[in-house]
Formats: structure tokens, sequence, C-alpha cells
């Protein structure tokens, strides 16, 4: 590799351009050429595009999961891709023009913030489908498909096992910022913990939320860990044990606060949510309870394969327990932590949230 | 700066015959016996007034072969970067040896599509015709706006980083008034735009007082104001009354229809904000070379105490000038939610406000070189767009490009010793303003 690196060098053909940049890419440039006119796999001129919102595709949430969602489906359908990420509200509206005109058939945008931009360009281009993945429109929109998830249901069971699991009797949770998307999770989880010490006549606490005023501990965003990491030291300070945060990639300042805490000998668990938190932020896998997970991706593949397929509807997508929208992840590590007794009653629960016989209820549930 | 260890002179700024005294002692007083203004000595430089000090006039004067390098250094270096995230040219680059011609030819291809698309997206495309230019204008209107700000601060020697409060305040109130109040057509915008200047020239009078009265650092101020201004609308649009009803995410209902600005053009977001834009800046051009109070605060910039010994109201003259601050940023807050986006929501001020400090310092902190770099700052950002889009760069690479193009531009001397430009062409080349300089506070 040195060697080559030096013949380039000092060949010298292109001194004025390539720089070490450019050399950089020269390291491994010893591979054959591939054949001309060699066809790739089958590739139909189906455009799927995505707009994030100003968290961008890296954001370890919603933006994140819908554009995997569209990368499988380019990957298994054969199907081309778009992606633009906003980096201000106002970029919104130019994105989706930009769409528009580089003619895509499905447009993906994520979250409430591209709720307006994302009506004005379905209303302009009634021929282009659109979903929109945790937003819903009052009246609906012939060409839009909200995508939307009864997270509050999967928190429940979240928040059943959490208080099934604690030693101290007080469970945490916190969020990033103060939105129904975050906030429907915390409620969840503070119902299940309720329905737990109405089933057991215990007295298990839940701290960093209050279901009832709605108010809780929150960081101010999903981009700082560091906040994330001291309000975790926080709820573990007021006793908890388990700590649930909704706050994106700030969820990694709680795991490192709680493996410090167990460093330190504390017994504490971490309830990740949106992915497996045991697959996707491996670093903290021995802390992980279980995951409350939204299964966008899936979701949206599905609705591309629909749309290509020519079955597109704008019926809302309603992720709940029942069609596995939702879920709680396994307890991985610590599966012999959680009682068989528990396991039983976890399922009890489910059974009766998909029957309808238990309902989770939350100001915070979309609006269908 | 000196502001607090000094009682007034007490004279009526308005007298005449203390602006020749002011001048003269300004001049002359420039000697180091002053602590240096805070302000970069080159965005001083045109305070005498009499020549206009613009980005243009410095590339058409002198500079142009310089300006002309920077330009193809950031273009070299920023394509680089581009063609490094490109997929086409790193598998090109595996089978290099084999055929080496693959390589440069993605590489090229790469460089090229890129800056044709940041074009396309900003100034002119086939199939759209001029309407990516008129997308330009519109993201540059609050550009402008709170760039005037900062710079007119600039020049009465006040580090002004609180345009993005001031944007956010006045976007609140603005919005405010936009989706509460309905008023019938005109009125209701006039409304509008009055209650968001005065919540913005408010929240910069606030600076202005604290730093004339208490001699606290402007710059401290602004910054806690921005957070103070920046949670309390989070706080806010966590309240009903900022709410659409029914719904719980923090996003504010649509201004009414009678209170936005009117499309200047069919089909482009460009909105009446734009004129509005360029009205202010001719005003501000007036304020600063043409009036008194102009000259009292460019008089405070270049040296307070020489001011002060002039008969200028030093801290009335300071609060002033950072409430027409705060009133120009609250220009761009209004464009914001009555002409751009048209709903306020936690990102309504984006990174405008810090953007705006760029634009100002791009601009030499005069008027229409503030104007002019907001325009290159808003065709950047609107072609940021296209540059994704078309060339699937991540918008981080387009942005980091961007960012070069503009250290490039706005540092001359590192493109001359990049080049290894003789020092000869750096004298003649700085002889152009060294007349204007002469009332520089510092050095």
């Amino acid at each position: 590799m040195k060697q080559s690196l030096r013949a380039t060098l000092k060949r010298g053909s292109f001194a004025g351009v390539a720089t070490a940049g450019a050399a950089a890419l020269l390291l491994s440039g010893c591979g054959a050429a591939p054949e001309a006119g060699s066809g790739g796999p089958t590739t139909s001129d189906y455009l799927a595009c995505i707009v994030s919102d100003s968290g961008g595709f890296d954001d370890q949430s919603f933006n994140q999961s819908s554009y995997e969602g569209l990368k499988k489906a380019e990957k298994d359908l054969g199907i081309q891709l778009k992606s633009a990420e906003s980096k201000a509200n106002s970029d919104f509206e130019t994105n989706l023009n930009g769409m528009m005109s580089a003619g895509c058939k499905l447009t993906v945008t994520v979250g409430f913030l591209l709720g307006d931009a994302t009506k004005k360009a379905a209303t302009d281009n009634k021929d282009s489908h659109f979903a929109i993945v945790d937003f819903s429109y009052k009246e609906p929109i012939a060409n839009v498909k909200p995508v939307i998830y009864d997270t509050a249901q999967a928190a429940y069971l979240a928040g059943y096992a959490a208080a099934a699991t604690s030693k101290t009797g007080k469970v945490g949770t916190f969020g990033g910022i103060k939105i129904p998307t975050v906030t429907i999770f915390m409620d969840g989880f503070y119902d299940g913990v309720q329905a737990y010490n109405k089933a057991k006549g215990k007295n298990v606490q839940v701290v960093g939320w209050d279901k009832a005023s709605q108010n809780g501990s929150f960081t101010g965003d999903f981009e700082k860990q560091d906040t994330g990491k001291q309000v975790t030291k926080n709820l573990l300070d007021q006793g908890a044990d388990i700590v649930m945060p909704v706050a994106g990639p700030v969820g990694k300042g709680a795991g490192a606060a709680l493996k410090e805490a167990k460093a330190a000998g504390k017994d504490v668990k971490l309830i990740w949510v949106d992915s497996d938190g045991y697959l996707t932020a491996p670093e903290y896998k021995d802390l992980m309870l279980t995951s409350v997970v939204k299964q966008m991706g899936e979701a949206v593949e599905a609705i591309v394969k629909d749309d290509k397929d020519g079955k597109f509807s704008n019926e809302p997508y309603v992720g709940t327990l029942a069609n596995d929208g939702v879920a709680i992840a396994p307890f991985h590590d610590f599966d012999s932590a959680v009682s068989a007794e528990t396991k039983s009653e976890l399922d009890a629960l489910k059974a009766d949230i998909i029957s309808g016989k238990l309902k989770v209820e939350s100001v915070n549930s979309p609006k269908q | 700066m000196t502001t607090k260890d000094n009682t007034p002179a007490g004279d009526s700024p308005e007298e005449t015959g203390n602006e020749v005294q002011a001048a003269d002692v300004a001049l002359d007083t420039a000697g180091g016996t002053l602590e240096p203004s805070l302000v970069p000595v080159s965005t001083q430089s045109g305070d005498t007034g009499h020549q206009q000090d613009t980005v243009l006039r410095r590339i058409v004067m002198g500079n142009g072969f310089v300006s002309l390098l920077a330009v193809f250094v950031a273009l070299v270096l920023g394509g680089l970067l581009i063609a490094s995230t490109d997929q086409n040219v790193a598998k090109s680059a595996g089978y290099f040896f084999a055929r080496p011609t693959d390589f440069l030819y993605y590489l090229w291809g790469a460089m090229t599509k890129s800056y044709v698309a940041l074009f396309q997206g900003s100034v002119f495309n086939p199939r759209q015709g001029f309407s990516p230019l008129l997308e330009t204008m519109t993201v540059a209107t609050p550009l402008i706006c709170a760039g005037l700000g900062v710079a007119l601060a600039f020049r009465a020697g006040l580090f002004n980083i609180g345009a993005q409060g001031q944007i956010i305040i006045s976007a609140t109130l603005g919005a405010y008034a936009g989706f509460a109040w309905h008023l019938p057509p005109v009125l209701h915008l006039i409304v509008v735009v009055v209650m968001g200047v005065i919540g913005g020239a408010a929240w910069g009078a606030i600076v202005g007082l604290l730093k004339a009265r208490t001699g606290a650092h402007e710059v401290i101020v602004t910054i806690m104001l921005n957070y103070v201004a920046l949670f309390l609308l989070d706080f806010l649009l966590n309240t009903a009354a900022f709410r659409r009803p029914g719904d719980n995410s923090p996003i504010s209902p649509r201004l009414d229809e009678s209170a936005v600005y009117p499309q200047l053009i069919p089909g482009s977001r460009l909105h009446l904000g734009f004129l509005v834009a360029v009205a202010l800046t001719a005003g501000v051009w007036w304020l600063l070379n043409r009036s008194t109070i102009g000259f009292e605060f460019r008089a405070v910039g270049a040296n307070p105490a020489a001011a002060r010994t002039a008969g200028v109201n030093v801290q009335a003259a300071t609060i002033l000038v950072m409430a027409v601050a705060g009133a120009l940023s609250g220009f761009g807050g209004v464009a914001q939610v009555a002409g751009t986006e048209k709903v306020l929501t936690g990102g309504v001020a984006a990174q405008i406000g810090f953007d705006a400090i760029t634009v100002a310092l791009l601009g030499r902190s005069t008027p229409w070189g503030t104007f002019f770099a907001g325009l290159l700052f808003g065709a950047f950002r609107a072609g940021a767009v296209q540059m994704q889009i078309q060339t699937g760069t991540p918008i981080d690479i387009v942005l980091v490009v961007q960012s070069l193009i503009v250290l490039f531009i706005a540092a001359p001397p590192l493109v001359r010793s990049i080049f290894g430009l003789n020092p000869g062409r750096k004298k003649r080349a700085k002889a152009a303003p060294k007349a204007a300089v002469a009332t520089g506070g510092a050095k």
C-alpha cells in the first residue's frame, strides 16, 4: 500500500488537483476496473423521496428510522431514492419543491413541523403522493398518508415491567422536548407503573413525569448528551433505579450516567425508546432492561411498496400493539431478572390492550 | 469599554456646532492612549462617510484579483470535499491504476455538478428561469435586516450578538398579533410589523440600557438575552394561547391572510419584506452618512471618550443604537413569520441571528455591503437545497463548502499568502482605504 502511494506521488500526474484527500482515496486504488456495461440489479425508475426536519437523518429517532426504511426499500424493491435534510424550518418548502421538480412519486416527510409544508406541496401537486410520519391532519388530504403511533400502549407495558423490576420502588423518565410524540411515551410509562401499583397494592413512584399535570423533566433538545447525563443523575439521586430517556441521542447521556452508577455498585437499568437499544446502542446493552419500539422503518417501507404497486391510500397508518407497529423489545440479558409471573402479566396486558378491553389513554395520543 | 467611568458631557447632542468639534476630537485623539474598540478596525474604516466601502467596491478596487483567487481556492477545496463524499469517485478510486480516466472523470463530474446545482438553485436554471433568484432574495431578506442591525451596532462600537434574540422576540410578538387578532387587511399587517419591530427594539434597548447605565458588557448581555428569548418562546409554545386549538404540538396557528406580507411575484415565495429590506438598507445608509444621530453613533464607535468630550451623550447614543439595531433585527423576525414561514415555531429564527454577524462583517459593516453579503448568503442557503437534492451531497458538506468560500473571501491575506503574492501588492491595495481609516479608535 505504502509503495503504491509513493508511486502515485512520484508519478505526479495531476499535481495541481491531487492533494492529500485524493491521495488517501488512492491508498486502495489497486482494484480491477469493472467490466464496461455490466448492469447492476434491475432498477425501477420509481422515485421515492424523504425530507427530514431539522433533526437530520442521524437523529437516532424518527428521521433516521424513516430514512432507513426508505434505504431498505431502495435495496429490496430496486427503487430510486432522493433525500434532503432541512437545516431550518424555512427549508421545508424549498426542499419539498426541489423534490417535486425531481419527480418524486412518493415523498416521506418527517414530523409535525412539516405538516403545513406537506399540506401545501400536496395541494399543489395532486398527482404526487406523500406520507408524513408522526403527524396527522384533522381533515384528511387525498394524497397524504399520515403515519402515526399509539406509543402509549407499548410504553404502558414498559412501565409495568419497570415497576415490577425496580428494587428502590422508584422509576424515572425524562424527555427531550415537551412535544406530544415524546410525552406520549411518558404518559404510557406512568400509567403502566400505576397499573402495577393497583394490581399489587404497591406504591412504585415515577420521578421525572407527572401525567396529571403534564409536567416533568426535559433536557430542552435532542442533542446535548451531557444534559441527559445530568438529568439522569438527578433522577438517580431521587432514588430511581430504572430510567427511560425519551430524547433520541440524548438517551446516550442517560446510558453514560447509568454506567457510572453501575460501576459505583448501584443496580440500575435503562429503558431505550424508538428502537431496540440492545441492538442500536450496544455500548449500554448490559443496562438495557427493554425498549419501547416504534417500527417506523417497516411502516415506511410497506407504504413505499404499496404505492409502487399502485395501492396508495390516504388512510392513516396507526402503529399499535395489535399490528406490531409498536412493541416492547425482548429483555435480552435481563430475561432472568424479570419473573415469569411478570412476563405472563405483561402478556395478559398486551392481549387486553389488543382486544380493546384495556384502553391506554393519553392526551398526547395521535388524533385519528 | 469606557462608558461607566465617565459622566456625560451634558450638552445636547443635537447642536450642529458640536458636530465639527466631535469630528476633530475624534480624529485627533485616535492615538494609542485609549483602549482599542472591540470592533475590528476594518469595520470602522469607512466611517468618514464620504466613501462607500462595500464588498463590491473592494472586489473592483485593487483586490479583485485576490478575490477571484479566493473563490477559486474555495471552489477547488470544496470540490475535493464534495468529491470525497461521492460514491462513484470512491468506487473508481478503488481501481485507479486499472483505469485512471474513470476516477478523473467522476472527480471532475462530482465537483462541477455540485457547483452547477448551487448556481441552479440560487440564480438561474433552464427549467424555472430566474425563479431560484427570487428564492435567494426571499432567504436573504431576514439575513439582510438582521445583518443591518448587527452592522449598525458595530459602527457604534458595540458587538451585537443579540440579533438572534431580537429576531425571536419580534417574531413572537408579530406572529401573536398575526394569528390571535383579526383585523382588517393592511391595518393588520401594519400592526404585525409594528408589534414585531417594537419587540426587537425593546429587546435591543435593554442591552443598550444595561451597557450605558451599568457598564455590563454587551456581548454577555446579548448572549444571555438570546437564551431568555429562545426559552421564553419554547415556554410560550407550550401554552394554549400559542397553540392550534385542539393540538398539543408546539406550533402556532397560521397567521391570518391579512397579516402577512403580500407576494411580490406569483409562484415564488418572494414577499414585500424584501422591498422593506431594500428600504431599510437605504435608510441605514442615510442614517449613518447623512444624519446627525448617525454621525454620533460613528463618533461613539470610533472613540467614546472623544465623542463625550465633544458633547455627544454617549449613554443615550448607546441605548438608541441598540434600540435601532434591535428594530432592524425585528424586521428580520417579522420577515420570517409574516413573509417566509407564516407560522411561529421554536425554530423560527434558525441560525439567522448568527449568520447575520458573518453577513455584517463580510459586508464590512456598511449598509450596502451588508445587503450584498446578505444576498450572497441567501444564494448559498437557497442553492444548498438543490445541491443536496440534485447531487446527493450531504447537507453538512454543502455547508462546510459554503463556509470555506466565505472564509476565503473574507480573508484576502490568507489567499495572498497561499499564492505567495508579493507584499508590494498588499501595500497598494491597502492604500485606498487609508484615507478613510484616520478616525479608527484602535491603533
